[in-house]
Formats: C-alpha cells, structure tokens, sequence
C-alpha cells in the first residue's frame, strides 16, 4: 500500500545555454534539488507555470537525461545504473499534444504495440491479441487498429496514447498535461477515463499541470514547484482548503471557477517574470511576493515539515513567529 | 440603454472545400454595447474565431460572408472596399490575438509596430507619436516604457508581449475590441493579471469588446453577455447570470458538467461527458446541430432548422425544441 | 496559426482517408506530376528497350551514309531507314540517342544513389545527436559547399582519367551537399516531436528510433531531393562528356553527341538539337516530378 516506487533525491538539472552573441555560455537552473515520494496507487499532482521545470523533471524521472546532481530511485532501485529498457517498461508517459506524441506514418496497432516489440519476446500474435485487448481498455474502437493518427480525432489520439503508456503494465505513469491541448468535453472523456483505469489497475500517476482544477479533481496529494524547486507538497484536500506558501496561494487564487458572481482575482503578484537565467538571491519567489520580509532577499528558505505537509517559506520558519511586515515589492 | 457599437444580423461565411461547401458560422446575430463585454464561448470548430475575423473582414480570400446587417456605430460594412476596411481596422474596431510571439513582426521593434497604427490612421508627428506609445505602455503596465520601445518581441515574456498587444489594440481609441482566446497562451496567474487589465482599460476607454475563448471560468469572472457557439450557430445567448444560472441548451449543460470545478465538482467523481464529435460542417444539415451527440434527442429534433426561442428572463434565448428541464444539480449554482 | 484553425478543426472527421490514399488522390490531381511521370517512364522504357526497338547499332559506322538529315528534312538523302539521320560517322542517330538514355539515366540513378547515401547519413546523424556531433557534421558540410563542383570534377578525372564508374563515383561524392543539408533541418525538426521522446521513453534504440521513427517521415523530403539531384547528376555528366573529361567516344553519351556535333553546329544543327532537346526533356520531367511529388506528399508544406 505506502510502497514506495518512485522517489527523487536532491536532483538537480542545469543547463549551458548561450549568452547571446559574443557573450560567455550562462547556466541555466531548471531543478534545483527536488526530493519527493510517490507511492503505489497514488496521485500525486505537480503544478507550476511554465518554466518552473516541470517538463525538465519529467525527462528526468523518465530517464531521458540524467541529473546534473542526485539521484532518481524506481522501486528502490537508482534509475543511473539500470538497463534502459528495465526502466522504460517501469515508467511510461503521456504527453501533451496527441498531434506531436503520435508518428504519424504508422498505424494506431503499430504504435500501441511498440512498447511489447521493443520490451519483450512476445510473438506477433499475442502482440495484436493485447493491442486490442488495450485498444478495449481505453475506449478505442476496434476497426481503428489500421488507421493513422490524421485519421482519429483528439481525443481518440490521446487514448492512443494512453494505451501505448499503458500497455506493458508500467508501475507508474508520468502525464505530462494529459488534456490541456484537448476541448472541454473531450477533456472530461479523458479524465475519466484516466481515474477509471488508475482504480481498475491500481495506477500510480504522476499528474503535471498548469491546470489547478484537474489537479484538484484527480491527485491525492499535490507538489506546487517555482523556479526549479517544490516549495509547498501537501494532500489536496490541505492545500485547497489554506495554502501556506504564498505563491501556491496565488496560483489557487487565479483558478477561475465558472461563477458569473466572482470578479477577476488580483493575485497580488508583480509582474516580474520567473527567469531561469536570473534566479533570485535569497528566496526566490521574492520579487513576487506580497508577503515578503527584508530578510526573503538573501536567506533562502529550507524546506519544513508542518503535519503531512512540507512548505518552504520564512513566514513559517520556526524563529519567525512575528507577524511579517506588509511590505510589497513592484 | 447604452449605445450599440456593433450590430450584427444573419452573418454566414462559406467557404469552398474539397468535398463540398463548408459553412462554418451560420446565420450568427449579435449585438455590442458600449462597454459591454460579450463572450463568444465554444469549442475548438464551432466557428467562433472565424466569426472574429469576419467582423474585420480578415477571412481568407476564397471564403464568402453574407450579412443581412453588419453595423459599427450604424455605419454598415458588408458593403465596403477593402481599402475602406483597413482605415477602420486597427483604428476603430482592432483585434487582440491568442499567441503575442506570432502576431507581433519579430523584425520590428516594440516602438515601431506601436507606432504603425497610429502612423497609418493619424496626423500626428513623430514625436507625438512616440509620446503616444509611451503613454501606452505605462498604461499597460509596462516599466521603463521608453526603453521598452527599442526592443524586439522575443527580449519580452509572454506576458508583457500580451501587454504590447494590448496596447496597440488600443492605442487609437477603438470602438470595438475584439480578443480572440487574450489568455490561452499564459500562465495562470498571468491570465488573471492581463484579464483585469482588459476590464480595466475597457471600462477607461469605454469601448465594447468581443471575448472570444473555450474556458468557461474566464468567461463567467468577464463576461456580461455569453453566446455559445456549437457547429456554427449561436445555440444559446444570454447574460452570463442566465447562462450558468439557468442553463437551457443541453449542449451549454453538458459543457458545463464537463468542467472539474474545485470546490463544488467531487473530486473522484466522473465529469459529465458529451459522446461523439463535432459534426462536419460540409454541406447543408437538417434539424439540430447537436442531435446527434443529445441525450434528450426527439425525433422532432431532426426537421427544418431550429429557431432560437426565448428563456429564463429577458435576452435569454436558446436553440432547442425542448422545454428546459430543471438543471441537474450538480450543475446549479450555489 | 488561430487563423486558419477553425476551418480545419471543423472538417476533422472520423473517416477521414489515410495518408497513403489522400496522396494517390492528389498525385492523380497533379497536371505536372502526371506529365512528368509519363515522359520519365517514356525515356525509361525507351532506355530499357534499346537493343529491341534501335533501328541499328549504335557503333556501326557507314562512312557512304554519313550525315543524312532526319526524315523531316526536304531533302533527297533524308530516309526512314534513319529516322533521325545518321551523324559524321554514318552512324544511325536514333540508335545512339536510345543507347546514350540508358548512360544518363545509369549515371544520374547511381550518382544520385551515392550521394543520398552519404548526405543522408551526415545529415541525420547532425540533426539526430545534435550538439559536437552535428558541428562535425556541419563542418563536413560546409568544406563541401566551399569545393566547385565542375572544377574539382574535371580536375580528378584528369588525374585518374575518366571512365563511367570515375565519374560516377566522382559526381556521387560531390553532390551530396543538398541531401546532408535537408536531412539535417528535417531531422532536427523532428528530433524535437514528442513521439521521439516517446520511442526513447519505451526503451527505443537509437538505430530503431532514426530508421523506423524518424526515416519515414523524411522521406518525401529525401525523394524530392532525389529527383533534383538526378536531373543534376545528368546535366553534370552532359557537361563533363562534352568537355572530353566524361564518357569516352565511342560510347553514346548525350553530353558527347553534341560535343562531337559541335564543329557541323552552322551546317547540320540537328545534331546537337536533338541530343539537345532529349536531355532537356529528361531533365524537365525529373523536375516536374520532383515538384510534383513534394506538393503531392506534403501539401501543407506550400505556401
């Protein structure tokens, strides 16, 4: 039940990237030290704004690019020193865009099948058998197996992909945005359908998202991450119901909940923008942030355990039981 | 009652396709105020950009639009030149884009595409002009707005590159603006940012707006009027109160059972669904658009065309044949 | 872009055809396509079918027969035992016109062949791994650019003198610059597509990911390169032959025909318009073909 499959510790991912014409290479900090657990048959759902590092951490808990520092452990086992397919038939993914995350030149039973082609020895006969048998699974019509991607709607493409994901029965499943490039009512089809396969099967996903409400929706426990790090980790139902870091706060308040009677939320954020290349001194989310104190500029903030919950923010470190001065920056 | 900006009446556009005719907005009728925000609410295909574009006459050149009225500040336009319509677009009717990155001209400075309409539609000189822009952008939110104007759209973030485009919407005062999907592309915080801003310089610069988007959270917290769109007509229109208050379509209901609301959806539970897809819009279609993907179908449903007929309260009207029923609750309001 | 968006996302339909039958359909639809493809087979056949519908041999000589105009000619020698005359040899011209379509289309085919080969693999290897891979690729690429074709052709086949496989060999080696430099744009645009990562995420090997991922998605790009450096290959070939550095006499060559011509050019102009117009004509449908093909197979690619 609390088995561990998936945990990362102190990864970190940079990049060299190019300063520009004539100007030295700059590093670029896309994680920077992430630790986290996701246990059997959780939902565990990450959120941040785009360039937090999100997707770096995904191909990194994938196994696409090693992390600069750290380690990645699947079922307990460090994913660096293990064969390449034992940690594909372990871990799969679901992208974004159905339209970019199907080859296009092969049919729908080519592309579901490929993870047993390449994973086992298993004939060609007991192949198409669980193709279609997966094709079932996740709603996919039958005379489909033949056709191409151009030939399928959205939704249709993203349960292509969930069958490939899921076909060779992986511990865990990282989606990427499963529905954020899907129609609503496509959306909803997706969702379920996702929730109906983790209960059947016993799934573990790892749910990365901008979108607060499918997060709310489908994950136990939800990761917000800003700049490269997890500031606040917590069950759902906790961080929904009083977010302590300010930022998870923000980015709750700017869920726009259907309700004609509710105005446009002020975030209370500035406008300056999360640079990877210019990571703040100090706390980093302090430019931002309504609630920051002189001292969020040059102390960084250490992760805390509060309950079941972890927050990484002064306004909860222990010596600082003052009220925070109401000071905003631009 | 506050002064109609734009007054549209019977708008279709055809378009020649391989296979036949497509019509992708069919006999569309819709009205903006002066101040009034109205959203256009749909999914992908339903016709609701192409609608935008034909209010500004940007359609591609093979398709068709036919208008029994098309009126902005009862000057009609379905009859003018396209050289007439370029000295209104951009200067009293302008349009605002999903994707900053795309629509700005990477390379021009931000100063100069501010200065191009202006340029275009006044006499002002070139200082005036660039005092303008200034203007503008502090107006947008934008610091160290005179630094801002030499510098190229990829040096900004998606965010302030939204800005840009806002200002240049509004830099020669229009009528009408129209915003197709203003938020997609951005960050949630973000979004809630550059949708308060809208509101904010709708209300200064008292123009009428057009919100075209598929999310129906931000079309609830802007909108004071709602049309939904569904395989090329308006299938229910209303004040945003009487669209998610009392929901007449069943396609508007489904849409709104679709979404995972926190707080109010179970999480766990399964969201409503709509079975099928979006009908082909080749060719002529008998009865209701949406029938084929109804629970509630009738055989009725599939003669002649479907009027619009009136709802709730007043202004409300919706496409259907059916009585409303009671919304489900889990859809009502709290 | 948004603009054009709702037009497509409202025909997207369950049934739509699949790729393979949308491009029958266009290829079909395709007035340079068709023509270009009728003459090639025309000239193909005719290259294949030499030895059984040449009137004569190509090689014999008929010293008393020399020179006869093509039938058309008002003239008292002209006759349909030569159709298209004879030339200052006596020999019969049709014949060797037929014979010297199977050298240009054997030079263009093979010398395209090699050179496919080694831009392909240079310009899939930079744009596959990227990164110090790709600047030795680039780096290979661009001394390429920098050597004249025409001049360092002539220079090596003075060097090691010329025969079909010397220029063959020659021509394959240095025109795969267009071939290196597609590839490498197409695979790299490709290289970013989530279903790359996804054959990587399920355990992919490389080898399997660039033949069965990624090949088959550049190959209309390849196939369109193909056509143009085939026509290109030919017109090389036509070019070295007629400056004496390609095929050797008495072998018929269309580059060499008109180079054999060239002193009648003021008194029998129809030995070189003949050869003339055949090459061109060759030339012409490989490049209607090529552009027909890459409107056929992706028309989403035209402006």
């Amino acid at each position: 039940m609390s088995e561990t499959v998936l945990e990362a510790r102190g990864v970190r991912r940079s990049f060299s990237v190019s300063g520009g014409f004539m100007k030295p290479r700059r590093a670029l900090h896309a994680v920077r030290g992430v630790d986290f657990t996701i246990r059997r048959g959780e939902v565990v759902g990450l959120v941040g704004e785009s360039g937090c590092g999100k997707s770096t951490l995904a191909k990194l808990l994938l196994g696409l690019m090693p992390p600069s520092e750290g380690e990645i452990l699947l079922e307990g086992a460090p994913i660096s020193g293990q064969d390449r397919l034992e940690t594909a038939r372990r871990i799969q993914p679901i992208f974004q865009d159905p339209y970019s995350s199907l080859n296009p030149r092969k049919s729908i039973g080519t592309i579901i099948g490929l993870p047993l082609r390449v994973q086992t020895d298993l004939g060609g006969a007991e192949i198409a058998r669980r193709v279609t048998e997966t094709m079932d699974l996740v709603g996919l019509p039958a005379r489909v197996v033949d056709s191409y991607p151009n030939q399928l709607s959205g939704g249709q493409r993203q349960r292509v992909a969930i069958a490939r994901a899921l076909i060779n029965r992986p511990s865990i499943i990282i989606c990427d945005e499963p529905t954020s490039a899907l129609d609503v009512s496509v959306q909803s089809q997706i969702l379920n359908l996702l929730q109906d396969l983790q209960r059947e099967f016993g799934l573990t996903y790892l749910l990365i998202s901008h979108d607060l409400s499918v997060v709310e929706h489908m994950a136990s426990r939800v990761a917000v991450m800003y700049l490269g790090r997890i500031v606040e980790e917590r069950p759902t139902a906790g961080l929904f119901a009083e977010a302590r870091h300010p930022y998870a706060r923000a980015l709750l308040d700017s869920v726009l909940t259907p309700d004609p009677s509710l105005g446009i939320p002020d975030t209370h954020l500035g406008a300056a923008f999360p640079n990877p290349l210019e990571i703040p001194a100090g706390c980093s989310f302090h430019p931002r942030c309504p609630k920051a104190m002189p001292r969020c500029c040059t102390v960084a903030p250490d992760p805390l355990r509060i309950g079941d919950g972890m927050v990484e923010c002064l306004l909860h470190a222990p010596d600082q039981h003052d009220e925070p001065e109401e000071e905003t920056t631009r | 009652m506050a002064e109609q900006v734009l007054e549209v009446e019977g708008l279709s556009v055809d378009i020649p396709v391989t296979g036949g005719m497509l019509h992708p907005v069919q006999e569309v009728s819709l009205t903006v105020a002066r101040g009034e925000t109205l959203a256009i609410v749909g999914e992908s295909g339903c016709g609701k950009s192409l609608t935008s574009l034909s209010l500004m006459g940007l359609l591609p050149s093979r398709a068709e639009r036919r208008a029994r009225r098309l009126s902005l500040l009862g000057e009609e336009l379905a009859g003018k030149s396209e050289r007439a319509m370029s000295d209104i677009r951009g200067n009293r009717m302008s349009m605002i884009f999903q994707e900053p990155m795309t629509s700005l001209n990477p390379a021009y400075t931000i100063g100069d595409q501010l200065a191009e309409p202006l340029e275009r539609h006044t006499r002002l000189s070139r200082r005036e002009v660039r005092e303008r822009a200034v203007e503008m952008l502090e107006r947008v939110g934008i610091t160290a707005a005179a630094s801002r104007l030499g510098q190229y759209p990829h040096q900004l973030s998606g965010g302030l590159r939204q800005r840009v485009m806002i200002a240049m919407a509004l830099i020669c005062n229009p009528d009408l603006l129209i915003a197709d999907e203003p938020t997609t592309a951005l960050d949630v915080t973000i979004q809630a940012q550059i949708l308060h801003l809208m509101a904010e310089l709708q209300r200064e610069f008292h123009a009428g707006m057009i919100l075209i988007t598929h999310d129906l959270g931000v079309v609830a917290r802007v909108a004071d009027r709602v049309a939904v769109m569904y395989a090329g007509q308006i299938v229910e229109t209303g004040t945003a109160a009487q669209i998610y208050g009392a929901p007449s379509h069943p396609y508007t209901r489904g849409l709104l059972s679709c979404i995972p609301i926190p707080g109010r959806s179970r999480p766990g539970e399964h969201l409503g669904a709509i079975p099928g897809v979006v009908p082909s819009l080749i060719g002529r279609m008998e009865g209701c658009h949406f029938a084929d993907r109804c629970a509630l179908v009738e055989p009725r449903c599939r003669k002649g065309d479907i009027a619009l007929r009136d709802g709730s309260g007043s202004g409300h009207r919706y496409r259907c044949v059916l009585d409303p029923e009671t919304p489900a609750t889990q859809e009502a309001p709290a | 872009m948004a603009v054009t968006d709702p037009v497509t996302g409202a025909a997207e339909a369950v049934l739509a055809p699949s790729p393979a039958a949308r491009m029958r359909g266009r290829a079909f639809g395709h007035a340079g396509f068709v023509l270009g493809a009728v003459i090639l087979i025309g000239i193909f056949a005719m290259a294949l079918l030499a030895p059984m519908v040449a009137p004569h041999d190509p090689f014999d000589q008929v010293l008393d027969r020399k020179l006869i105009p093509p039938v058309w000619f008002d003239s008292a020698k002209a006759t349909w035992e030569h159709p298209l005359g004879t030339d200052q040899l006596g020999r019969d011209y049709l014949s060797r016109l037929l014979y010297g379509a199977r050298i240009s289309l054997l030079i263009g085919f093979a010398a395209m062949l090699i050179s496919m080969v080694i831009g392909t693999a240079i310009g899939v290897a930079g744009g596959y791994f990227g990164g110090r891979v790709d600047m030795v690729c680039n780096f290979i690429i661009t001394t390429r650019l920098s050597l004249p074709v025409v001049l360092v052709a002539i220079a090596v086949v003075s060097l090691v003198g010329s025969s079909l496989s010397v220029v063959i060999w020659v021509l394959g080696l240095l025109i795969w610059d267009r071939f290196a430099v597609v590839m490498r744009a197409a695979t790299m645009q490709l290289r970013g597509r989530d279903f790359v990562t996804a054959a990587e995420a399920i355990g992919c090997s490389r080898a399997r990911i660039i033949l069965s991922e990624i090949m088959p998605n550049v190959m209309n790009s390849l196939i369109v390169v193909a056509t143009v450096e085939m026509a290109h290959a030919i017109l090389l070939e036509a070019a070295l032959s007629f400056l004496g550095l390609g095929v050797q006499p008495p072998e018929p060559s269309w580059g060499l025909m008109i180079s054999e011509a060239k002193g009648l050019m003021f008194f029998d102009g129809w030995l070189i318009a003949i050869p003339g117009a055949a090459l061109f004509l060759l030339v012409l449908s490989i490049n209607l073909l090529g552009d027909g093909l890459r409107d056929v197979t992706a028309p989403e690619n035209r402006s």
